[in-house]
């Protein structure tokens, strides 16, 4: 067969496309996989995706990343199935085990690391056909909401680079904002993707706890930690959603719940669809700009013919303290294992084997991971057990039963917005618990292990803003219709104080 | 609750992270700040409620007694810091230092 | 001190018995459990804790779990919770063990000791039976200042069976761990080898005044590596209190060190108080709800426990009361009398041969039962050649011996070395002329009427033809051939 004529324009127009497009070019011969990878990595260069300017990779693989998209265009040669995701450049977050790359959640204590084994979720994607060009830039082991927190220094914000692009996630967010993935994998224990997606302004995913196979991501706060999916378009995270979730055998925690198509109608209404409007999202301090877009969501929905109805989750105001006693306390124990015995850093000392425990931990981990590892061991250790790790463990019940009595109640779908501001400056928040806060509006929905969506509401002052979907256990598919909904609605409508003012 | 310099202390025994001098007192300020955050919490009743315990319910998947294992593409000897025969090698514990004996 | 002296106190005892369970691969991942494998081999990225592992639990060692459990009389918990205890330790490669704390799989069972002795049976109360996983292998004395580890062992499924404190001396202690590894044996949940580390066994002892109803301090006993290094191990560590508290000291809390060489116990030099293990519920793994059926289906498929087999079997083989305590002894060996007892349609030559020659010839070549060359299928065939008059008892010996060389089955070997019985007139009548020629003085007192002589010629005649002879035809035979 004689390949029709391919240009590396195409491959770089298709990367702007929507991943049905781009796929459907490439299962049909139209263009190469090797196009879209030389194509994402020109565009890489082009907006300075490096150490020095936006530093969104910690590690990238082109000629290996060229190699498996010859092998994918031998598959397609030999007429077999691609995969959904066929020929597709995606980025993975250096949380998640690869082969071949460095696996260093952004840390010093796992340098040069490389994983013996892959993640599930990485499996699914090559088995899908995807090609995985790089992993990207966090903040250490998950922990921060700006990626300042890397070991390997900060990524910046494609939007405006004196801006952070939010965390843990960043680097994930950041390649798919400055164009040079459609898809990404990022991961959630608070908020992780869909706050730096909001920053963004790209769509990011968090499933349904146990709706991901766990396998291979390295854990932070394991009862919270998701594997998420960031893209341009509601329909892009979908798709991919669609290719990494289901049951998992590796992980005892992932739910053996059919995974459904997620159908997405193009000009489909929304009558019928009743979304909560959580008074405890909406305060009276919340900046305007916020509040604005996320009344202009509300209407736009409205006009889809979608009831809105005032609700009340009357426990949210407890998630950040639970949050941060549960979450660092499972992470106390996750990093346990970086001991310098079996792999990563080790600092030797004249101490013997304390010695070298306690130099390789203070070496390799960094201060928030330090501080969050000591909170965690405080909060579990005897005395203080029930005061703060049962207690927070009982509250998250609550918080739980908060979601599940709304959904009960008849509404569908919550609606919030997704951060209380739009992206920061480096360097602007210096106080932890101030960091904390950036998580307020959607670490419940890890705390509840349900499934919720960040997408792009419009911006202020150029910056992105982004409104928050969340739905009930394993009912991504409303959360998917209202955002798709929503997206479309408010496609090519500039709100007014938007643009450039 | 303040959290001491000497509670940063153990606790940075417990976590093994060796913690400079200089940080403790930093440190120690930082934690009770943040757990002073965490108050709120103690107004809240649940004298009746179950603490959360994983959140998929229906109890746990078991597998088969079969292999294979996930396998390893690489042995341990391209990533372990020190190997020797075969064996993950690393300082002597204090507790068996100048004596032969096994193990408790 | 003698044991006068600590006359006037009580010896109380808990015993903590860890069994490793008998399952293909690890409790939390598919590497293989065997022993042997050279170092770091049987290992995969979750007991490695490699970064993002998780473990899945082996279902074959919660089946094997209940059984111990349900063996040992316990209530079954429908919901069972899994915890981590975190602790640094190089040969612990998460940082935390898996283990079950506040929600064991079972608890509230007992044991009953002595029951055979003629003092009264004494009830040891189980308090719980919880699962959980060892920890791989530390060795410090291969390379100088270092330890080397091997995490082969890292993973494999342990159950933890805790005893009430109602023991009340070493040798009750010794007859609990007795009665337990052969039931535990007998159910099939594990080795049960002190030798190989599948049962290892830690003590927590006090002593107190006798008469009075108050637990005293106790100390936890360990490194003991026999059942009567344990016994040992409590009447020197119970002496040792006593002492202490007769010189109007107190006994601490503490983990003390048995030594066997030097036959006393000393306090450990590990940090003990240190250790704040930290507990919460394992996030990895979701609590084990059992299905009760399941639950009832594995309590129904017991084997039979040695109480049962031993009354069963002293019925069913009309078995003395001892040799039924004898033979189950060990489950390996009762089954094994089973066999050939039904084999050879003889379950008198059954139990004189197994605990005879079969003993014998299992304690010479250091075997086990279970490895032993010769199948009791095969030891009842030759038992019914015996009976069937085709072997003589002596040729049946020499069969067995080679049998135990070889392995092959009896028949086979009889025909090989020629041995089975003959009753081929012409072939007797030769060997009987023959002795009668050799022993010309017998002989002719024969003839005389000395019938005693009989024997003595027959015997000479089964020697002649290397006990292949059939005596009884010899017998027949002998009175007319003289005669002649």
């Amino acid at each position: 067969m004689k390949p029709p004529p391919r240009a590396p324009d195409l491959a770089r127009k298709l990367l702007a496309q929507p991943l049905t497009e781009c796929v459907a070019c490439v299962r049909e011969g139209g263009a190469l996989p090797s196009d879209l990878v030389s194509a994402a990595f020109d565009r890489a260069d082009d907006v300075g995706a490096g150490r020095e300017s936006l530093n969104i990779f910690l590690a990238t693989d082109r000629v290996r990343a060229t190699e498996s998209a010859k092998e994918l265009t031998a598959l397609i040669g030999r007429a077999e199935a691609p995969g959904n995701l066929a020929g597709a450049p995606v980025a993975v977050k250096d949380n998640i085990a690869t082969l071949h790359m460095p696996t260093t959640c952004g840390s010093k204590v796992l340098e040069g690391y490389v994983s013996p084994y892959e993640a599930t979720v990485v499996r699914r994607l090559r088995a899908n056909g995807a090609v995985i060009i790089g992993k990207t830039n966090m903040d250490e082991f998950a922990m921060g909401s700006s990626t300042e927190n890397s070991a390997y220094g900060p990524t910046r914000n494609p939007v405006d680079i004196r801006r952070v692009p939010g965390g843990s996630s960043g680097g994930s967010a950041a390649a798919v904002a400055a164009g040079i993935v459609r898809l990404a994998l990022g991961s959630e224990t608070g908020g992780s993707v869909r706050q730096p997606a909001s920053f963004c302004g790209i769509v990011g995913v968090k499933p349904t706890y146990g709706r991901v196979s766990r396998y291979g991501l390295v854990a932070f706060g394991s009862s919270l930690d998701q594997v998420g999916v960031l893209g341009r378009s509601v329909e892009d995270t979908a798709i991919g959603l669609e290719v990494i979730a289901g049951c998992d055998q590796l992980d005892s925690t992932s739910a053996d719940v059919p995974v459904p198509r997620y159908e997405l109608e193009k000009n489909a209404r929304l009558d019928g669809l009743v979304i909560g409007k959580p008074k405890e999202y909406y305060p009276e301090g919340l900046d305007p700009r916020v509040a604005e877009r996320c009344e202009r969501a509300l209407d736009a929905f409205r006009e889809l013919g979608a009831e809105v109805r005032d609700v009340s989750l009357p426990h949210t105001s407890y998630s950040i303290p639970v949050y941060y006693v549960v979450a660092p306390a499972e992470a106390s124990s996750n990093l346990a294992r970086f001991d310098g015995v079996r792999y990563g850093l080790r600092v030797a000392s004249e101490s013997g084997l304390t010695g070298m425990y306690e130099a390789t931990r203070a070496r390799g981990f960094g201060p928030e991971v330090t501080r969050r590892v000591m909170l965690g061991t405080y909060v579990l250790s005897a005395g203080y057990y029930d005061a703060y790790y049962k207690k927070a463990q009982s509250v998250r019940t609550l918080i739980a039963q908060d979601f599940r009595d709304v959904f009960l109640s008849g509404v569908d779908v919550l609606f919030t917005p997704t951060t209380p501001t739009p992206a920061f400056e480096l360097g602007a928040v210096k106080d932890p618990y101030e960091m904390y806060l950036s998580d307020i509006f959607t670490a419940s929905a890890n705390l509840a292990g349900v499934p919720a969506i960040s997408v792009p509401i419009g911006t202020a002052s150029g910056l992105p803003i982004g409104g928050q979907i969340i739905a009930g256990h394993f009912e991504e598919s409303a959360m998917f219709r209202a955002a798709f909904g929503l997206e479309r609605a408010l496609a090519g409508k500039a709100l007014p104080g938007e643009g450039s003012a | 609750m303040a959290v001491t310099r000497e509670d940063v202390v153990k606790v940075a025994k417990l976590a093994n992270i060796a913690i400079d001098d200089a940080r403790l007192d930093a440190l120690a300020r930082e934690l009770s700040t943040i757990l002073g955050h965490m108050e709120e919490l103690a107004q809240v009743d649940t004298e009746r409620v179950l603490p959360a315990e994983g959140l998929s319910s229906g109890g746990q998947r078991l597998r088969a007694d079969h292999g294979p294992a996930d396998p390893l593409f690489n042995a341990p000897a391209t990533f372990a810091p020190e190997m020797r025969d075969g064996f993950l090698i690393v300082p002597r514990l204090a507790t068996h230092e100048g004596s032969p004996e096994r193990s408790p | 001190m003698s044991a006068a002296a600590t006359a006037d106190y009580e010896m109380v005892v808990g015993l903590e018995v860890h069994v490793q369970l008998k399952t293909r691969t690890k409790a939390f991942c598919a590497c293989s459990a065997d022993f042997g494998a050279p170092p770091n081999t049987n290992v995969c990225p979750v007991c490695l804790a490699l970064p993002g592992a998780l473990p899945v639990l082996n279902r074959h060692a919660v089946e094997l779990a209940l059984r111990a459990a349900l063996a040992l009389e316990c209530k079954v918990n429908e919901t069972s919770v899994f915890a981590r205890k975190n602790y640094f330790y190089p040969d612990l490669p998460k940082g935390y063990q898996i283990s079950q704390y506040d929600r064991p799989l079972a608890e509230k069972g007992w044991l009953t000791i002595g029951e055979l002795d003629e003092h009264t049976p004494v009830r040891v109360g189980i308090t719980r039976v919880h699962m959980e996983e060892d920890a791989g292998k530390s060795v410090h004395d291969r390379y100088p200042g270092a330890t080397a580890i091997d995490l082969n062992r890292a993973g494999v499924p342990l159950i933890e069976i805790v005893s009430e404190p109602d023991m009340r001396s070493a040798a009750e202690a010794g007859a609990y761990l007795r009665l337990l590894k052969q039931i535990l044996s007998y159910a099939g949940v594990s080795d049960v080898s002190m030798e190989e580390g599948s049962l290892r066994v830690d003590a927590n002892v006090s002593a107190r005044i006798r008469g009075t109803t108050k637990l005293g301090t106790k100390t936890e006993v360990k490194n003991m590596n026999s059942f009567s290094a344990v016994e040992r191990a409590l009447d020197s560590e119970f002496a040792r209190q006593v002492e202490l508290l007769r010189g109007g000291g107190t006994v601490q809390q503490q983990t003390m060190l048995w030594h066997g060489t030097k036959g006393e116990t000393r306090p450990s030099r590990s940090k003990e108080e240190s250790h704040d293990y930290r507990y919460f519920p394992e996030p990895d793994l979701p609590p084990l709800v059992l299905d009760m059926e399941w639950v009832g289906r594995v309590g129904r498929e017991i084997p039979e426990l040695p109480d049962a087999r031993r009354k069963r079997m002293a019925e069913e083989f009309k078995l003395s009361a001892a040799d039924a305590e004898l033979l189950t002894a060990s489950a390996g060996m009762s089954e094994y009398f089973e066999a050939v007892a039904r084999a050879s349609l003889d379950p008198k030559a059954a139990l004189n041969w197994v605990m005879g020659e079969v003993s014998a010839a299992i304690n010479a070549a250091g075997v086990t039962i279970d490895q032993f060359a010769v199948r009791p299928a095969d030891l009842g065939e030759l038992l019914r050649m015996v009976r069937d008059d085709v072997l003589s008892h002596t040729a049946a010996k020499r069969v067995f011996a080679r049998m135990v060389e070889t392995g092959k089955p009896p028949a086979q070997v009889a025909a090989e070395e020629g041995l089975q019985k003959i009753g081929d007139d012409s072939a007797l009548v030769g060997w009987i002329d023959e002795v009668l020629r050799e022993n010309p003085a017998e002989a002719t007192r024969y003839r005389n009427g000395e019938t005693k002589l009989q024997g003595v010629l027959v015997g000479l005649v089964m020697k002649k033809s290397k006990g292949r002879a059939d005596p009884r035809k010899v017998n027949q035979l002998l009175p007319e051939r003289a005669r002649s």
